[in-house]
């Protein structure tokens, strides 16, 4: 008696079925992603009304746990971002002096490397370094905590998991990751004028000299600007994913891998966005 | 049973009527009523999936009921505003099952906290309370070393001295024997009548070991898949005729005998040289 629905069932609808599970899977996970967007965006606003509200609702947002995030998010990356920087910089000065000898143009490898430098690769690489570094560690952390019910912990004393847990790391990030990210545009700057010098045989102050020539303070703040967008998307996808948990230690593994995954994506995609809207 | 020494409060610190409540299209409580009465050890018993874990979550306003009233220190929950369900919840304190300390802090740090947070105390003030209420748990010179460090019976107890710092009159205990050999098991019960002793606190316990509840209780509420099935003192609740308590009650000593029998059998090897023979 069971199966006679699907035994009556029109060959017409039996070809629909799959069909329309499909097309309703799409509209779930459509609904989830929307959802979880909302849920990033009121992360942001929570995280806005603990930072101007919180004196007056008697629970400031501290410095010390501000400070605390940005030793770990910011001052603790300096050594890898240095290491990429240089790297990176290097990359483009070989690639960039390739190319251009081709034309014999050679000499003018210094405006593509600062503008690609400045503008794209420092902040995109930075971005990616923090959110595989920090943002995976924000939703590993909020992932256990809540878990092991440290949230709800933090609740019933009276303790704002937003204001204790969220806007201490965004703000953290939102100050820290710019700063990598000119330390990054530094740091990839000399990296390329080392490699120039060196292949070009010109001194490293012609290559500085040429930089400052080309190079305004619209095309740092270019990248500056993205790197507080990035900041942004690390914090709340971290710690969307870590707040979704479930499963245990297996789920904390999935939602950490998740969230690296989601960042870097994001902060490629908006990357594309902020550079095609700006320079329109 | 817990020993009390006057009749109980009249007043009520927590009202419940008619809560209902529903995870996704899952009904998980249908309708519960209960109060818990000034300055008495509550149990909240039931099988499992019962609803009592759900229970606590909105005793502890940490969920919101799909409909029903609650007030808790005579206040109207729903009517709160944010700040007002913060202030509320400065004056209840829980100890989860697994201690939910802070693993990033110290146990004196975990204790501290509400009192950073909430107070303008100075640090040694602070200090001197945290070892105040590490002596009240029997933890005196724990408090710099890493949750991780202590054991499960001294995790739970330190999540006491955490739970107890702001001097709560309401207090939550999610399982406390959970996990814990009986004689670890035992002497947090006594501590818990101790708290309501001494400290005149208001106690909800959720638990499913009977030795624990009777051990105790001054009142049980007893659930059964989302309804109150009986709300009386241990000795109404053994000397009750409604055949699903009796069921639920004996079902269970049942069970723990047997899986204690059957451990016991295996440990001391009767079993195999029963097979021998």
């Amino acid at each position: 008696m069971l199966d006679s629905g699907i035994r009556y069932m029109s060959e017409e609808e039996a070809k629909l079925g799959p069909i329309a599970q499909r097309i309703e899977n799409v509209g779930r996970a459509t609904m989830v992603g929307v959802s979880e967007i909302g849920y990033c965006g009121s992360l942001v606003w929570e995280t806005i009304y603990w930072v101007f509200m919180g004196h007056k609702m008697g629970q400031p947002v501290r410095l010390q746990s501000i400070f605390a995030h940005m030793m770990e998010s910011g001052v603790r990356a300096i050594p890898i971002v240095g290491m990429l920087g240089v790297t990176v910089g290097m990359m483009l000065a070989i690639q960039g002096i390739y190319t251009m000898r081709i034309f014999g143009a050679e000499s003018h490898v210094t405006i593509g490397i600062s503008f690609s430098v400045v503008r794209e690769f420092a902040p995109l690489i930075t971005g990616i370094l923090v959110a595989g570094r920090s943002g995976s560690a924000l939703a590993a952390r909020i992932g256990i905590m809540n878990i092991t019910q440290e949230v709800d912990a933090l609740s019933v004393m009276g303790i704002n998991p937003v204001r204790f847990l969220v806007a201490p790391a965004l703000l953290a990030m939102i100050i820290m990751v710019p700063c990598l990210t000119f330390f990054s545009d530094v740091i990839g700057l000399l990296g390329a004028g080392i490699y120039v010098a060196v292949d070009l045989n010109i001194s490293l102050a012609a290559f500085w000299d040429q930089v400052f020539e080309w190079l305004s303070v619209d095309d740092v703040m270019h990248g500056l600007g993205k790197s507080v967008l990035f900041a942004i998307l690390i914090a709340v996808i971290g710690v969307a994913n870590g707040a979704s948990v479930s499963g245990g230690a297996e789920g904390v593994g999935k939602v950490t891998t998740r969230a690296v995954v989601q960042s870097i994506s994001a902060i490629v995609l908006t990357d594309m966005l902020f550079a095609f809207m700006v320079t329109r | 049973m817990s020993e009390t020494k006057a009749p109980l409060s009249e007043t009520k610190v927590i009202e419940v009527e008619d809560l209902v409540t529903h995870y996704g299209e899952r009904m998980i409580l249908k309708g519960v009523s209960m109060d818990v009465r000034q300055g008495e050890i509550m149990v909240i018993m039931g099988g499992s999936g019962s609803g009592k874990s759900t229970l606590l979550r909105h005793l502890m306003s940490l969920e919101a009921a799909t409909s029903g009233k609650m007030s808790l220190l005579g206040r109207d929950i729903a009517g709160l505003s944010l700040k007002e369900t913060y202030d509320l919840r400065k004056k209840i304190g829980v100890a989860f099952q697994g201690g939910a300390l802070f693993s990033s802090m110290t146990v004196g740090e975990n204790i501290k906290l509400a009192l950073r947070e909430h107070t303008d105390l100075d640090e040694m003030t602070m200090d001197i309370m945290a070892r105040m209420k590490l002596e009240v748990v029997d933890l005196a010179g724990f408090e710099d070393l890493a949750p991780s460090e202590l054991s499960g019976g001294m995790l739970k107890r330190a999540a006491v001295a955490r739970a107890i710092i702001m001097d709560p009159r309401l207090l939550f205990f999610d399982e406390p024997s959970a996990g814990l050999d009986p004689v670890v098991s035992a002497q947090l019960d006594e501590l818990i009548i101790r708290l309501r002793d001494a400290m005149g606190m208001t106690i909800v316990v959720v638990t499913h070991e009977l030795d624990s509840a009777f051990r105790i209780a001054d009142r049980i509420t007893m659930l059964d898949k989302g309804h109150v099935l009986m709300v009386g003192t241990p000795d109404e609740m053994r000397s009750s005729d409604n055949v699903r308590i009796q069921n639920l009650l004996n079902r269970r000593i049942e069970e723990e005998e047997l899986d204690a029998d059957a451990y016991l059998r295996r440990l001391t090897g009767e079993d195999r040289a029963n097979e021998r023979a």
